[in-house]
């Protein structure tokens, strides 16, 4: 027989404590470092809630390309032969040209870039709260991701890692409004950073005084200041520039060239000479206000 | 006096596992501000229709469930549902009787509850969200209730769970 009543102290202590408990993981968890192994249990706990999520598009994307045609397979057989020779044809010119650029830097008696090494990782789930950009990856530390590995696609800078477990990791995207990425102008050199503003297609450059050299139109690569991304990679291109005389800064903003919102794919570049100790497990806080 | 058997245990599992897939599935872009707080909602109801076996620690579980799957800090959805499960608990008697409205009633008032540890936990830690964010889902949770309630009613009964 059930007893009539829930006993009445049990429940307060149980909430009493827990309350205890929630109160120190989240003060823990404040100082990163400190949570990251229950953080990836959890993480490994709730898998076959993301595979459940991604279940009907993974099925769908299964069944599409099983009744695929024949005929519309041997098509695409051949444009992707032709865009592999293409590629091919690229790529000698590219190996001579890497050559060329060695020989010129030894003589400038500058160190060489080292060659970077990337892993293909594909998007398993995104969009956890809408005003945070971040989005799970399917490939963690047994794949040798580690935090704060660099996120790209074909076209740009996409982000960075932030957590990573076993099977999966997370990566905050550069239009993160907690996100920061130090940048440099390509046309002359002009260091800036650029932060995420939380729109899908805006980076904002805060800290630019108003007779700034900075134009429409000009590209913003990666400076590899800070140490977290490589140098040289695109990041943005500036849309618009609007410099207010009564405003101690430029208002500057760019648009990520990276497909942030539509890429499936993503590469994470591993560095060879990677930090031995990470000197900061979060991002880069914003310092300006807006 | 023979031992409490509790049945349908497995139910009660996937219907928070069903909870916690829905908080995170992706929506289109207009409706993912009014995303119900599918997780409260879940241990609300089985707070209230089972509360020999559904208590504090089982609410708190799912919400460190959530956390893992949400961005922000660990614990803090955790909190928030331990807190609604003990006055889901400390209320079941009463609010179990009432019309549906008025239980969609007593949903928003807990969600809202829920939002506000939120805000106060997200402005400790430093990010500030604009108040729609918080406002929104309170509303389209209260005004779901009467579908979950009558969805997992339905689920209890034909499966038995007790």
């Amino acid at each position: 027989m059930n007893p009539l009543f829930i006993r009445g102290p049990s429940a307060n202590l149980r909430l009493f404590i827990l309350v205890i408990v929630s109160i120190t993981l989240m003060v823990l968890d404040e100082r990163q470092q400190y949570m990251q192994p229950v953080r990836a249990t959890l993480t490994v706990a709730t898998y076959p809630v993301r595979y459940l999520i991604d279940l009907p598009s993974s099925t769908g994307n299964w069944l599409s390309e099983t009744f695929t045609s024949r005929r519309h397979l041997m098509l695409e057989n051949e444009a992707l032969h032709q865009e592999h020779l293409e590629f091919k044809a690229r790529e000698q010119k590219l190996a001579a040209l890497e050559v060329e650029n060695a020989r010129l830097r030894a003589l400038l008696g500058s160190t060489a870039k080292v060659q970077e090494h990337t892993i293909i990782a594909e998007l398993v789930a995104l969009d956890m709260s809408p005003f945070s950009r971040q989005i799970v990856l399917n490939k963690g530390g047994l794949h040798g991701i580690y935090e704060g590995q660099a996120m790209i696609d074909a076209q740009g800078i996409m982000g960075q890692i932030i957590h990573v477990s076993p099977l999966q990791s997370t990566a905050i995207l550069i239009t993160d409004p907690k996100h920061t990425l130090p940048v440099e102008v390509n046309r002359n050199g002009l260091r800036s950073i650029a932060s995420g503003t939380g729109e899908s297609n805006r980076l904002i450059l805060d800290q630019l005084p108003n007779n700034a050299d900075i134009l429409q139109g000009d590209l913003l690569v990666t400076s590899g200041l800070g140490g977290r991304f490589p140098a040289g990679y695109p990041v943005a291109r500036v849309t618009e520039v609007i410099r207010n005389h009564d405003l101690p800064f430029a208002h500057v903003s760019a648009e990520p060239l990276a497909a942030i919102e539509s890429s499936r794919e993503v590469l994470l570049i591993a560095r060879p000479n990677r930090p031995a100790t990470e000197s900061k497990a979060s991002p880069p806080e914003k310092s300006g206000e807006k | 006096m023979r031992p409490v058997v509790h049945r349908g245990g497995i139910v009660v599992f996937a219907s928070i596992i069903g909870a916690l897939a829905l908080s995170i599935m992706p929506l289109p872009d207009a409706l993912v501000a009014w995303r119900p707080e599918w997780a409260t909602m879940t241990v609300i109801y089985w707070c209230m229709a089972t509360p020999m076996r559904f208590g504090v620690i089982t609410s708190w579980m799912t919400g460190l469930m959530l956390d893992a799957l949400r961005s922000g800090l660990l614990g803090q959805q955790a909190l928030a549902l331990a807190l609604i499960g003990y006055i889901a608990l400390k209320l079941h008697r009463r609010v179990r009787v009432f019309p549906l409205w008025q239980q969609s009633g007593t949903v928003f008032i807990l969600v809202m509850l829920q939002q506000f540890l939120q805000i106060w936990i997200d402005g400790f830690s430093g990010h500030t969200e604009p108040m729609s964010r918080y406002l929104l889902p309170t509303i389209s949770s209260a005004l779901l209730w009467p579908v979950v309630f009558t969805i997992l009613r339905y689920l209890r009964r034909s499966l038995h769970v007790h």
